[in-house]
């Protein structure tokens, strides 16, 4: 976050003046040092004792990631080291005998495929469930709505599992064919197999779409529920269509915060062991045509492995963990920087 | 400011001659669309025998033929927004479906074996072939890790997005933000394994209902960091400088302006928080033990959990097991959706009132 | 100083519901489960056993143990019966896998594991490590039989041997009505139907066990080595025993491997055995059990690791078996914990706790293992 209120980003160098005046406004209060210092007199004690209790509630957070990522890393590399294959291009995952041979490819191709699918149609859908209820829906009806649409995020993951094995993924064996039918010359989109189970990545994604979409969809609005008045009843005296509001004062206004939001769900998505582990007829290998069983993620992987592993086992399964760990920071980065690109919009000046 | 930065959105206003009223598209079109939709779903169904794809070319037609009949009676720009308006509202009905389904699901398979005969008992000594038993120890095992994990969680979480809103900067806070976005893909079962090595193995301690805790409040903390943090960004300024010019100090103004105006976004963080892990089974197996029996001490003793319950349940196979694992499942719900309602009856009482 | 507990007030509020439900929770909360549905619930304990119930030194306190779900039901059942004999005891089992339970055992979180597989010599050498007395021992106790289970309406009582078994999960034998299947159904009305195979994606003693006799007994139509990952890329795969069942139960067609209880509880068809013997063998405890009896001990002394025979030919022996063990510390169990460990393992062995087994779907150990082993636990200090 540090780096979205330094003033001097690249960003905010490019843009007019006056909003930058309305930036370094804002670090200015972000720093004790900046300031104005009106009770020099006066002792702040509080203030001291509030920095010093925010500050060290942010170093004890950093402590308990580094020991574990130092955790993480020491077991991951004692497994490492007894890996007879490759552990970033094999498919194969075997932590028994003389022989063990583990590697992360079909599984970081399972996570990446599941949780793209699940972000395309969580975003958006999550977006405009978002501005349903902050600016289409009736102010009464809207609370509710948005309670209801929470509620989602209250279903366990094991429920989700039961449910997608039961009776979703039944259903949307007619899904797959259609797909297969009219997008088949895709190779993505090609099945091999027509009619045969839907337990595949592109269910599990569309699973983990309905999981993540609360998470993104109440974070996202409770942004849009704080876009200044006067920006949308600007855009709305200027003749702007309802949309045209939405368009130039609401999105921009929340880019940041969609971002943040989505990220918080790709988390999720990328790390969902139980319910991928119950839908998915998984296996060791590597898989693109997600239309078609087979393929695994990495925490689903986890979760199948683990209860019966040995010690080598464990460790291999840490080290796949640990891979997860530069996914989600990967995209992380990435959004961080999209973020930064907008930040404008955040701490409004209305 | 920003909406300089756009550019179709106020050009064709422009470039229209400013009409005081225009030529609206009647009332009754969209609903006599809307039938048409209706009866062309059904149409499908008959066909196809498939109420999905129904729905889907009703959808499709609808969204269509009504952005063309107001594009043709209405002009661009009204299309252009009746065209998202049902857009907007399509996806509203995409996130309630699969909400119905799986909820009505649920409630249907829970509801079987649900009652407060199930709620009051726990799983002592009930053999496979009993169809006696409930989720007691459970749900006592659940409300006193995730209370406990809350309790560290929620304060540090906050005190640690403050510190990034509104004070860091620099690098700690940059590694702060990082390691909180790592923290975001942090597998559930290695918080468990990590708690484990640490808590357990390193300083010795019993698997307990509080070393459950300490995985929760892990897999809490970057929700709660990152939903907090984006709803003070979204403070504005004016409202810190007006406190400030008054002369009120800092962490006054953090807490009393700051915080109560991000108020309602917290506690919806803070509840996605709860959500996401009062739902955790992995690290909770490995750190909670696993009890049939009642343990109201979260710290001694191996506790149950109803994620714990509900796996336990779904995995043992005999003949009373499915139900209860259903049953399981909808009181986790109802558990939720009970705290969200608390939480925001609170939100409700404490946040500002507007125009105060 | 007037906003300070608005904040305060709000983290107590979530502790305070916590509490609250707890506290109200537990006015009403009870452990006591004998009472309501006995019509189901009763059964006459050792009733099946011939053998008088011997006399049962009871001991307080919690047990703990963690391992195998294959064998939860059983624990379930002793535990209940052990709890209600003797007052102030708890056995707490956690069902979280052989391979979890094994670790805990080696970390000294509990004082009995249930693995599917005895130890290797590597973890011999762990657990002895934390049992720092002496080696810990395996006993085996609880005896399920795997069921291969189908989904094919109108055939009923299907039989497979071992190599027709093999070549359908290999993938050789794709349709019902292949000549290998139709050879040995000459009057069932099978269908052209492909084959769907289903097995299970998590790690497995399961799997490991079926694998075992698929090598034991197929000869070259089962080529891979026995594992706990089922071995080919052939087929469906789904999560745990309850997976591959609601997936069987739900594909016409498919054909896998489970515990017995999840076939028997979701309906379906359960494959009778050729195995060489004059009749084909229906999955029953009693079959379960001859064919335990030709199982070899391997283990020396207290240690009763089996070898099992898959390839039994004995007449009414169905040869897909897995043994369940209790892991245990033969000497170093810590004294508080030793008493109620004795005890519970001590019942869980004797003919009484053995004679229960059956009704629950698993099969009683043959008496000469059943022997060995009490005099295993008494042994244990």
């Amino acid at each position: 976050m540090s780096t979205s209120i330094t003033p001097e980003s690249r960003g905010d160098a490019k843009r007019d003046s006056g909003r930058r005046r309305g930036r370094s406004d804002k670090t200015g209060h972000g720093t004790d040092a900046k300031l104005p210092k009106p009770a020099k007199t006066q002792v702040r004690l509080g203030d001291r004792v509030f920095l010093g209790s925010s500050r060290g509630a942010g170093i004890l957070l950093l402590v308990i990631m580094a020991a574990i990522a130092v955790f993480l890393v020491v077991e991951a590399l004692d497994a490492l080291g007894k890996n007879d294959g490759n552990f970033l291009t094999d498919s194969t995952w075997v932590t028994d005998g003389a022989k063990p041979a583990f590697g992360v490819a079909g599984l970081v191709g399972g996570t990446v495929i599941s949780a793209a699918i699940a972000m395309l149609i969580a975003v958006p859908v999550a977006v405009g469930v978002a501005l349903f209820i902050t600016h289409y829906a009736p102010r009464r009806v809207a609370q509710t709505l948005g309670y209801i649409v929470d509620l989602l995020a209250a279903v366990p993951s094991v429920v989700f599992g039961l449910w997608g094995l039961v009776f979703l993924s039944p259903k949307l064996i007619g899904l797959h064919t259609w797909l297969s039918d009219y997008l088949g010359w895709i190779p993505i989109f090609d099945k091999d197999d027509a009619g045969a189970t839907a337990r595949t990545l592109f269910t599990c994604g569309i699973i983990l779409a309905i999981m993540v979409l609360p998470i993104i969809a109440a974070v996202t609005r409770e942004v849009f529920l704080q876009v200044p008045r006067a920006h949308e009843e600007a855009a709305l005296a200027l003749g702007a269509t309802r949309w045209e509001m939405i368009r130039t004062a609401v999105l921009p206004f929340g880019k940041p915060g969609i971002i943040s939001a989505s990220m918080l769900g790709l988390g999720r998505a990328l790390g969902e062991t139980i319910a991928v582990a119950m839908v998915l007829s998984s296996s060791q290998e590597l898989v693109f045509k997600f239309l078609d069983p087979g393929g695994n993620t990495i925490a689903a992987n986890i979760a199948n492995q683990f209860g019966e592993s040995n010690e080598l086992g464990r460790g291999a399964l840490i080290a796949s963990g640990l891979v997860l760990f530069f996914l989600t920071l990967l995209v992380n980065g990435a959004a961080r920087v999209v973020i930064n690109r907008h930040k404008e919009f955040s701490g409004a000046n209305a | 400011m920003t909406i300089t930065t756009t550019d179709t959105a106020v050009s064709p206003a422009a470039a229209d001659p400013l009409k005081l009223t225009r030529r609206t598209m009647p009332d009754w079109i969209t609903w006599a669309l809307g039938a048409a939709a209706v009866g062309l779903g059904v149409l499908v169904k008959a066909v196809q025998g498939n109420w999905a794809l129904g729905a889907f070319y009703a959808g499709l037609f609808f969204i269509a033929t009504v952005t063309a009949a107001s594009w043709r009676l209405e002009d661009r720009r009204r299309a252009k927004d009746r065209f998202a308006t049902s857009i907007v509202y399509t996806a509203f009905v995409l996130a309630i479906v699969p909400l119905v389904s799986i909820l009505g699901y649920t409630i249907k398979k829970g509801f079987e074996e649900l009652s407060p005969y199930f709620l009051s008992h726990s799983m002592r000594g009930v053999g496979p072939r009993d169809d006696t038993g409930g989720i007691y120890h459970a749900i006592v095992g659940t409300l006193e890790q995730v209370g406990l994990a809350a309790l560290i969680a929620v304060p540090l979480g906050l005190l640690t997005a403050i510190y990034l809103v509104e004070y860091g900067r620099g690098r700690l806070a940059r590694s702060i933000t990082f390691f909180v976005d790592v923290m975001t893909g942090i597998p559930s079962i290695v918080a468990g394994l990590f708690v484990y090595s640490f808590w357990i193995m390193t300083l010795g301690f019993e698997a307990s209902g509080f070393a459950g805790s300490l995985a929760l409040m892990i897999l809490m903390l970057p929700t709660v960091v990152r939903a907090t943090e984006e709803m003070l960004k979204l403070v504005p300024n004016e409202l810190r400088e007006a406190s400030l010019a008054l002369g009120i100090p800092k962490w006054r103004t953090i807490l009393k302006v700051v915080l109560p105006t991000a108020m309602g976004g917290i506690i919806t963080g803070v509840m996605l928080a709860v959500a996401r892990v009062i739902g955790e089974t992995a690290p909770l197996l490995l750190l909670v033990g696993l009890t049939q029996s009642i343990n109201t001490n979260p710290f001694s003793g191996w506790q149950s959990s109803i994620p714990l319950y509900v796996f336990e349940q779904n995995h043992a196979g005999n003949q009373f097991s499915g139900d209860r694992a259903w049953a399981g499942a909808l009181t986790l719900i109802i558990i939720v959706m009970v705290l969200n309602l608390v939480a925001r009856l609170i939100a409700r009482w404490k946040a500002p009132k507007a125009g105060r | 100083m007037t906003t300070r507990p608005r904040l305060a007030r709000r983290s107590t509020a979530f502790a305070a519901i916590a509490v609250a439900g707890a506290l109200t929770l537990t006015a009403c909360g009870s452990d006591d489960n004998s009472g309501s549905n006995d019509s189901k619930g009763t059964e006459q304990p050792g009733g099946g056993s011939t053998a008088p119930a011997a006399k049962l030194d009871c001991a307080s306190g919690t047990l703990a143990a963690a391992g195998s779900s294959a064998q939860k039901n059983a624990i379930d059942e002793w535990a209940k019966q052990y709890q209600q004999k003797c007052s102030g005891s708890t056995v707490n089992y956690n069902s979280n896998g052989s391979g979890a339970g094994r670790q805990a055992f080696f970390d000294g979180q509990v004082s009995i594991a249930g693995s599917d597989s005895a130890l290797k010599d590597d973890e011999a050498a762990k657990a002895q490590a934390a049992c720092k007395a002496g080696p810990a021992i395996n006993l085996p106790m609880v005896t399920g039989p795997i069921a291969v289970a189908y989904n094919l309406p109108n055939v009923k009582d299907l039989v497979l041997d071992a190599k027709t078994i093999a070549g359908i999960f290999a993938g050789k034998i794709k349709t019902w009505d292949a000549a290998e299947i139709k050879a040995l159904n000459p009057s069932a009305q099978l269908p052209s139907s492909p084959i769907q195979t289903v097995h299970r994606s998590d790690k497995s003693g399961t799997t490991e066990n079926f694998t075992k006799y698929l090598k034991a007994t197929a000869g070259a139509e089962w080529a891979a080595e026995p594992s706990q990952d089922w071995p080919t890329q052939d087929g469906q795969s789904a999560k745990g025993s309850e997976g591959v069942a609601s997936v069987v139960k739900s594909t016409s067609g498919s054909i896998s491997y489970m515990e017995v209880s999840f076939a028997e509880n979701n309906g379906l068809g359960i494959a009778r055995i050729n195995t060489g013997a004059a009749k084909p063998v229906k999955l029953t405890p009693e079959a379960a059990g001859k064919a335990v009896e030709a199982a070899q001990i391997t283990g020396q002394g207290n240690d009763l690791k089996l070898k099992l025979d898959y390839a039994t030919k004995v007449e009414g022996a169905y040869p897909i078996i897995l043994v369940t063990y209790e892991i245990v510390c033969e000497k170093g169990t810590p004294a508080d914990k030793l008493p109620l460990v004795k005890s519970f393992l001590t019942y869980t062995a004797s003919a009484e706790g053995q004679g229960l087994l059956a009704k629950n779907g698993y099969a009683p150990l043959p008496a000469s293992i059943a022997e060995k082993v009490r005099t295993a636990v008494t042994s244990l200090s």
